[in-house]
């Protein structure tokens, strides 16, 4: 049997952040990574654009990610690689415990403290409710990616894009430039999904036209995609009748949304939040359940890959100072209409400390500044030209003078 | 005689068909004519098959209509040229899987043809997976006689071809107690006749047992026999041991026209070649009229009725253990039994499926309307279910015959022809049941032909593979330390490991496309349907064959997933 002081399940770009933050705070800490290799979804994002927050330069996803595998050589941190995670649990003494199956055998390890950074997955055609034939043909812009990027194949030569996701967006870039023909973008929503330099650099610098409150309606094909139907929609995202067009092409991709992975979290019985579908947790990214930390997308879907890695090093060094402690947990307030979410959920009176808040605004707005409340008076405020559904926008707090009460957001 | 054929036409023109002309054929009715609407033509159909006919022939066009050319496969050789087996079955559905193993008991060659690239293309591998208890056929029909019979045999088979089979048992709810009362009756009655086990539960008891239910449900009636099994795993494992024991299955070979020769059927032509079979078994589902026709046997009329089914996140697999449905007064004498929820062998949910009327016999597409109509009907059932947790849906098309009867007998114009025909639900549960009745019937056709004994070497064991997400600890340690293959998860969802992907494409019946690997090993049948693991198990099979990734089909044909290489390339040689 092994036994760590923190194990991170997941080795992707928060996994790797926190697996380093938690030995650099002396904890003896092992990965579990489910694929072939570390690097996560980075290993097939070969564009460029990460780190500009974290080290101020533009790398690309395997190079980004060689940043964190490095420092981890360097600590001499385990992990295991092809290890899935069969079964997790928290014994009576507190204790975790993981049957983990790998080429290996199955392997039992234990630990104090979990770390989860699952990820998340895309959402598919069939859950955004696509109907008509089933063809092949019908891709998730992440895994037209993987076929694009490791494989090395072409999964289209014309194809029509649904969804204004980031993915999708740098999908169609790359698809054009490996010579395929991107016929347009297709956005349900009247704003797009992603970030706006995608936009400018993916969509407007190719030539890719952007169709918004317009989505595809059926899929038309026997054996591979022969073409879909598009129609716009109106105010409540209904298909409008006699707007359908039939546009020939032998894919349709899709980028229409990321959901957390957490299904070792219920596993292990952490509470997931409805807004995010990640875990409800506090400062420190702990989870409902004393002892698992949660990071990166598993705890909600970040728009940079920067943030995610911030999570993992809040994360790895909580996990790794983790000790069975009494809690004192209150929520932290934000009025619903204005904000789609804010993370951490809860703040730990016991612990105090800074906090990063994580948010997303529900609509477009501009001019608007956001305030940070503790008991009611104002800590921080921040004024924003614009905030975007699509950009997730993080604040840190630190209680300068006395300590956190009640914390709130507001906006005006 | 003619007597009776003025009755059709009769109670044709009563009914509003006034351009429809009925005349006898046989001993069945031939209908003719031109309407502007499928359902009205159906109906038409419906209203011929109350006078004691053998079979309603449905000739009737729909105006302006032209029916999709048959789906045929793209292949052009002689794999079967000259072939001369003692049985040939049309037909790689369960029932003719079933028939297959079934016969390779006796010392005869089997020659299983199917059009499509696998076994279960059609409707074996797009229904509900339900193992009826019978309690919704009529007594004194064979529906309920094969069903009775098929759920009983059901044990014991899957135990022989290593599938997992549960006898969660079924509820029949009901939301109002004139139902509750006026069912009571008739379906103890039925159940008397038929010999299954169950009837009334109370209110009090329903809830205890399926604790998450509906408050609407007022009582319920049990039948602890009715179970669950994957059919399409049921049907690959009926061909696979068919393989085992002898028997040849020729896929993507389509039958395109037959000779007789004073009455009998002499050749069987093919895109694979030309079959001089003894005995040929017509189980060609929503095509057995068309395979009929080409014998110039063509009694009864294949009506396709299309449903549409849901599945729902593993996660909520839990909130119910039976399958159930609540039935209304309306639905009580209805051709099917209207759908509900269940969970599925493998955890999942299953909700549905509908029915409705379509001229075409294999048009598998979805519509919004009626998964939203599922849903909407359905979903309320458990409380804790939500349209968020839809995976994934499908359609399917039953194939029954106007008379709404299983046919199962030898042709009687065509000596050397056997239809399991109308094979429309219950016809999973009945499978077994109905492969022995055909074996009966073609053993005793073929008697005078050839020297029939039982085979000695018949094997009812399928090959044993591990199922890794199935085994104890120890099972597992033990496995993958032979080979470690067993270790590696591809499909994070199921938990399939590369062993299991491996063994399946080394099977009897070779599966070398990502959906013949779903009906083996399921990987990609989760919630992320694929997004994860389908590049890996592209890759996994070309490692396993030698094939390119252009190369690899999603099912068959011309459906690869990807077209060319890249620019530089990559990782798939």
């Amino acid at each position: 049997m092994m036994h760590y002081d923190v194990c991170v399940l997941g080795g992707g770009p928060a996994g790797l952040a926190a697996a380093v933050s938690a030995a650099d705070n002396g904890a003896k800490t092992l990965i579990i990574e489910r694929e072939a290799k570390l690097g996560g979804i980075l290993k097939q994002c070969i564009h460029d654009g990460f780190g500009i927050v974290r080290f101020g330069e533009r790398l690309t996803g395997p190079e980004y990610a060689g940043r964190f595998i490095k420092e981890m050589v360097k600590r001499d941190i385990d992990y295991i690689t092809n290890a899935f995670a069969t079964d997790a649990k928290r014994l009576p003494d507190g204790i975790f415990s993981f049957e983990v199956q790998s080429a290996q055998g199955v392997l039992n390890i234990t630990s104090n403290a979990v770390v989860l950074a699952c990820g998340c997955r895309e959402r598919t055609s069939r859950q955004v409710f696509i109907h008509g034939d089933r063809p092949a043909g019908i891709f998730n812009a992440g895994t037209a990616q993987y076929f694009v990027n490791i494989l090395g194949y072409m999964p289209t030569k014309r194809c029509v894009i649904l969804g204004s996701g980031d993915i999708g967006m740098i999908m169609a870039r790359r698809l054009t430039l490996e010579g395929a023909e991107v016929e347009g973008v297709y956005e349900i929503k009247d704003t797009p999904a992603g970030l706006a330099r995608n936009v400018a650099q993916c969509l407007d610098d190719y030539n890719i036209p952007l169709h918004l409150s317009t989505t595809v309606t059926r899929v038309i094909g026997e054996k591979r995609v022969e073409a879909v139907e598009v129609a716009q929609v109106d105010e409540k995202m209904e298909p409008v009748a006699g707007t359908e067009r039939i546009i020939p092409c032998d894919a349709l991709i899709l980028s229409v949304g990321l959901i957390p992975e957490n299904e070792i979290a219920e596993k292990l019985g952490v509470e997931l939040d409805p807004a995010t579908k990640g875990a409800y947790v506090d400062q420190k990214l702990m989870t409902s359940v004393p002892g698992v930390f949660s990071c990166g997308n598993a705890l909600h879907v970040n728009d940079l890959v920067d943030y995610v890695s911030q999570s993992g090093d809040i994360a790895g060094k909580f996990a790794a100072k983790y000790k069975p402690e009494k809690r004192y947990r209150v929520k932290i307030e934000y009025p619903k209409k204005e904000f789609s979410y804010v993370v951490p959920q809860y703040y730990d009176l016991m612990e105090q400390g800074e906090v990063t808040l994580y948010f997303r605004v529900r609509r477009d707005c501009s001019d608007k500044t956001v305030f940070i409340d503790n008991d009611g008076k104002t800590v921080k405020k921040k004024k924003y030209q614009r905030m975007l559904p699509s950009e997730m926008e993080t604040l840190t707090v630190k209680p300068e003078n006395g300590r956190f009460g009640e914390i709130s957001l507001r906006m005006e | 005689m003619a007597e009776r054929i003025e009755k059709v036409q009769k109670a044709l023109i009563r009914k509003g068909f006034k351009e429809v002309y009925a005349r006898q054929w046989r001993q069945s009715v031939i209908l003719e004519g031109e309407m502007d609407d499928w359902k009205q033509i159906v109906k038409a159909g419906k209203a011929a098959a109350k006078f004691g006919y053998k079979g309603v022939v449905n000739e009737i066009k729909l105006k302006g209509y032209t029916a999709p050319p048959l789906k045929v496969p793209g292949v052009k050789d002689g794999a079967v040229e000259g072939n001369r087996p003692d049985v040939m079955i049309i037909g790689g559905g369960v029932i003719g899987c079933a028939i297959a193993r079934e016969l390779t008991k006796y010392n005869l060659t089997i020659l299983l043809a199917d059009k499509e690239s696998d076994v279960a293309m059609h409707a074996s591998s797009r229904n509900d997976g339900m193992i009826h208890p019978g309690i919704a056929s009529h007594a004194g029909t064979l529906r309920g006689e094969m069903n009775v019979k098929g759920n009983a045999m059901y044990t014991q088979l899957c135990k022989e071809l290593d599938i997992p089979f549960k006898r969660y048992g079924n509820l029949i709810l009901y939301s109002d107690h004139v139902f509750g009362v006026a069912a009571e009756p008739v379906l103890a009655e039925r159940a008397r006749k038929l010999g299954i086990e169950g009837g009334k539960i109370t209110r009090e008891y329903l809830h205890q047992i399926e604790p998450n239910i509906t408050d609407k449900a007022l009582g319920a009636f049990i039948y602890p026999s009715s179970g669950v099994l994957s059919p399409y795993k049921l049907t690959v494992a009926l061909a696979e041991n068919a393989v085992e024991n002898g028997a040849e299955v020729s896929l993507n070979t389509v039958v395109t026209g037959m000779e007789l020769d004073d009455n009998e059927i002499c050749k069987v032509f093919t895109n694979r070649g030309t079959v001089y079979p003894r005995l040929v078994i017509n189980a060609a589902g929503t095509f057995a009229d068309k395979i009929a026709e080409m014998a110039g046997d063509k009694f009864f009329s294949i009506h396709p009725r299309k449903g549409e089914l849901v599945i729902l996140d593993k996660k909520k697999g839990p909130l119910v253990t039976r399958s159930m449905g609540l039935v209304g007064l309306d639905q009580a004498f209805a051709d099917t039994k209207g759908g509900g929820v269940m969970r599925t062998i493998d955890g999942n949910v299953l909700v549905g499926p509908d029915a409705y009327e379509i001229p075409e016999r294999e048009d598998f597409s979805t519509h919004r309307d009626h998964i939203d109509a599922i849903c909407e009907k359905h979903l309320p059932l458990i409380k804790g279910f939500s349209k968020s947790d839809v995976i994934t849906y499908f359609a399917g098309v039953r194939a029954p015959t106007y008379e709404e009867e299983f046919i199962i007998e030898r042709s009687d114009y065509v000596p050397n022809l056997v239809h399991a025909a109308g094979i429309q639900s219950p016809g999973l549960a009945s499978a077994p049941a109905i492969a022995e009745r055909i074996t009966e019937i073609t053993v005793n056709a073929l008697k005078p032909y050839v020297d029939i004994h039982k085979n000695p070497k018949f094997n009812p064991y399928r090959r044993r593979v591990p199922h890794m997400a199935a085994l104890s600890f120890e099972e597992k340690q033990k496995v993958i330390k032979e080979n470690p293959d067993y270790g590696v998860i591809i499909c994070r969802c199921e938990e399939i490991s590369k062993g299991e992907i491996i063994d399946a494409i080394h099977s009897p019946i070779p599966a070398t496309s990502i959906d013949a690997l779903k009906r083996r090993v399921r990987p990609g049948m989760g919630r992320c349907q694929g997004g994860f693991c389908s590049p890996l198990v592209t890759k996994i099979i070309c490692d396993e064959t030698g094939m390119t990734p252009d190369m690899v089909t999603k099912s068959g044909g011309n459906s690869q997933l990807v077209l060319e290489k890249t620019h530089k390339g990559g990782d798939g040689k």
